[in-house]
């Protein structure tokens, strides 16, 4: 009593009171200050990694394509007029391109020179030629136009990724070949255009061919097992743990042991993947099937631990209403506790997921990695996922491929985005106030 | 033997026991929180449990509907008789028990769901009705009962836990009330409260005590004066003095009574 009495009389204390309230309002700004300058320093890392993803990235949207004028000559096509699928998709359409190139060089003479300018043109051409014959066998013998695929070089000039100012010797795109390209310009046959194939089609070796669906698909049907396998089970061990389980030395060491398997690199869930799904149980290679279940082990412990604090979460008071209402302990959870918990539990749920989707180095060791041309459409079929596919593209000699790879990078980071999303939304969606 | 039966005399103020603990110890673990408990319980009474902090008011009552089951390494030992059958029995359902022995927390504990769904949680869980209608018919008597019934009939299907706070533990009480109990247990259910809600819930506990045995924890002497006809102090884990509430408050026998009541300590 008496010491706060002097201290608002004296004026040497007033003095130093006032000095104390000042300094602390100082720290408290100064420590303001630091949080915001560290959120600054996080959220500019975070913008030049997305700003140099997008700006290697968003030219893998569009591709160069050509105009060309192609002659669907029934002699090359179908020679004996049968119209048979089987003979239709044998035919040499690769000389109907040759002769559309031929139109349009008259000039170029030389069997080398011949190919190059062939080789302007992306492999892609044939196939589309084919496709186009397969769905309509009508056209055979007749005129069409269409936009064909540019080569992946031809492409990279046009995006300024070949840059035309250096020495013949260091370019990939000899000086006859840019004079080839730029006479097709000329007569307006190139134009960029939406990249549609790389969201429709699988991996190939020619990057202007190249698309991520493959790899999509594979993530997508390896997460769906994740998912099956682990969310059940995940739920049921925390829920068992949390609520059922004694608290004694074994359910300690489980426990223990759960937090260090949340810790254990993904690698050795692969090595155990290969050893227990592969060479034991003798499950296909490269299969989504495997992969899920690989990723389902690597995301059970978080599953397991974020599902526990939030089943910790509940407050106990909801247990103990519903306990003194006369309900069972199965009751109690079933109705009351995991309900409330389940905010959390899916929010938990997801992250692992997300981690799941991002894993590349488990997926290796089962085979993952292989190149897988087809879009897979089931769980035993050889598949490959985004990450590997970023793996896979970045590992490329081909400068189109560092687009490719920036590209499939995005759509990765979509995935994501969109997954975290989906628990913001559910989680409000749980959400509920007691 | 004289001893014995001078502490049931003294511990036997009621007219009809509904509820005899005789000789109750309880353990947290090793920890000792009651020392060998006598006490009775009259029939369609309220009996105040009073005493300081952590004497073992809440331990007692928690005994009564065996809520203590769900500690880990919580014991108790020694008898408490439910209508002459003892309730720590092998035999006994705890879940039939609590059906017979509702009860009433400190905090108001609505469930995050409607009010109506808070009332039909104990009907439902206990396959009281068979329709509907008696489901409907129960929630509002319930309410009725618990004094809530104009306050919410609007709006049933709103959540319990948007109701204000003595407005939640009257909705604890119906709750209590649905599954048709014989005892009440109240563990301090004012002490979160404004005063103008303790009074409507001390005025249900007076009518709710025509139907029902009640056995309320309070931190106010005030209030067990006013809401009981029987009051037992506890103190560090003993029973210390037993019996009707005026005269514990006008003539209290053992020292330790008057100094809480004169408000020396606790
Ligand atoms: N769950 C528990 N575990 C261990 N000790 C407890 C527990 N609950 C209460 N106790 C102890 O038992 C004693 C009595 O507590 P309680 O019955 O809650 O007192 P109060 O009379 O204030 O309601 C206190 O010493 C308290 O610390
Ligand atoms: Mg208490």
């Amino acid at each position: 009593m008496t010491d706060i009495a002097e201290t608002r009389t004296t004026p040497l204390a007033a003095g130093r009171a006032a000095d104390r309230i000042r300094k602390r309002y100082a720290a408290e700004r100064r420590f303001r200050l630091y949080g915001l300058v560290a959120v600054c320093v996080s959220i500019a890392f975070l913008a030049l990694m997305l700003l140099s993803i997008v700006s290697k990235g968003y030219t893998a949207f569009q591709q160069t394509m050509v105009y060309v004028d192609v002659h669907l000559d029934e002699s090359v096509i179908d020679p004996k007029g049968s119209r048979n699928a089987d003979d239709l998709a044998r035919a040499n359409y690769g000389a109907l391109i040759r002769k559309t190139v031929a139109g349009l060089f008259p000039e170029v003479s030389g069997r080398r020179d011949k190919r190059k300018v062939r080789k302007l043109l992306s492999p892609g051409a044939t196939y589309d030629v084919r496709a186009m014959v397969m769905d309509d066998p009508s056209l055979i013998g007749k005129r069409i136009s269409l936009w064909v695929p540019a080569s992946d070089d031809f492409d990279q000039l046009l995006k300024g990724n070949i840059r035309r100012d250096v020495p013949e010797s260091d370019r990939r795109v000899s000086d006859k070949e840019l004079a080839w390209i730029d006479s097709l310009m000329e007569k307006g046959l190139v134009e960029k255009q939406f990249n549609t194939r790389f969201f429709t089609a699988g991996a190939s070796q020619e990057p202007e061919l190249a698309g991520i669906l493959g790899a999509a698909v594979g993530s997508f049907l390896t997460l769906l097992v994740t998912f099956l396998v682990s969310f059940p089970l995940g739920i049921m061990t925390a829920t068992y743990l949390e609520e059922f389980a004694p608290k004694n030395r074994w359910t300690d060491l489980i426990e223990v042991n759960i937090n260090n398997l949340a810790a254990v690199p993904s690698i050795v869930f692969g090595l155990l993947g290969l050893a227990v799904f592969l060479n034991f149980f003798g499950l296909p290679r490269s299969a989504p099937l495997v992969g899920g279940l690989v990723l389902a082990l690597m995301t059970l412990p978080t599953i397991i631990i974020t599902s526990r604090a939030a089943l910790k979460a509940v407050p106990p008071s909801i247990r103990e209403a519903a306990f003194g209402m006369g309900a069972s302990r199965l009751q109690v959870v079933v109705h009351h506790v995991v309900p409330l918990a389940m905010p959390g539990i899916l929010t938990g749920s997801i992250i692992g997921m997300a981690q799941a989707l991002g894993e590349t180095a488990p997926l290796l060791m089962i085979g993952m990695v292989a190149f897988v041309a087809d879009i897979p459409t089931g769980f035993f079929d050889p598949a490959t996922a985004l990450p590997v596919q970023v793996y896979l593209w970045a590992d490329s000699a081909e400068r189109a491929f560092v687009e490719r790879t920036s590209a499939a990078i995005m759509v990765l980071l979509a995935f994501l985005f969109i997954m975290n999303l989906f628990a913001v939304y559910l989680r409000k969606r749980f959400e509920r106030r007691w | 033997m004289a001893a014995v039966e001078q502490t049931i005399v003294e511990t036997q103020p009621a007219p009809v026991p509904k509820i005899t603990a005789r000789s109750v110890d309880m353990y947290y673990g090793e920890k000792q929180a009651l020392f060998d408990v006598d006490l009775d319980v009259a029939e369609r009474h309220v009996t105040a449990l009073i005493g300081p902090s952590g004497c073992g008011k809440s331990t007692f009552l928690r005994c009564i509907n065996r809520m203590n089951d769900v500690i880990d390494g919580a014991r108790v030992e020694g008898t408490i008789m439910l209508d002459g059958e003892n309730i720590y029995d092998k035999a006994l359902d705890v879940v039939q028990l609590r059906a017979r022995v509702g009860m009433v927390f400190q905090k108001p504990n609505p469930f995050p769901k409607s009010i109506y769904d808070n009332i039909a949680y104990g009907p439902r869980i206990h396959g009281l009705t068979d329709t509907k209608d008696e489901l409907d018919h129960i929630v509002a008597t319930s309410l009725e009962k618990a004094g809530l019934w104009n306050e919410v009939r609007d709006r049933l299907q709103e959540p319990g836990t948007g109701l204000s706070g003595g407005q939640q533990q009257r909705l604890c009480i119906a709750r209590a009330i649905a599954v048709s109990p014989e005892v009440i247990l109240m563990d301090e259910p004012c002490s979160a409260l404004d005063p103008i809600a303790t009074a409507k819930i001390e005025e249900l506990i007076d009518e709710l005590k025509e139907n029902y045995t009640i056995v309320i924890v309070t931190h106010s002497m005030q209030q067990a004066a006013r809401v009981s006809q029987f009051t037992a102090f506890f103190h560090l884990g003993k029973l210390v003095e037993y019996g009707a509430t005026e005269n514990i408050f006008t003539n209290p026998t053992d020292e330790r009574t008057q100094g809480y009541i004169t408000g020396r300590f606790g």
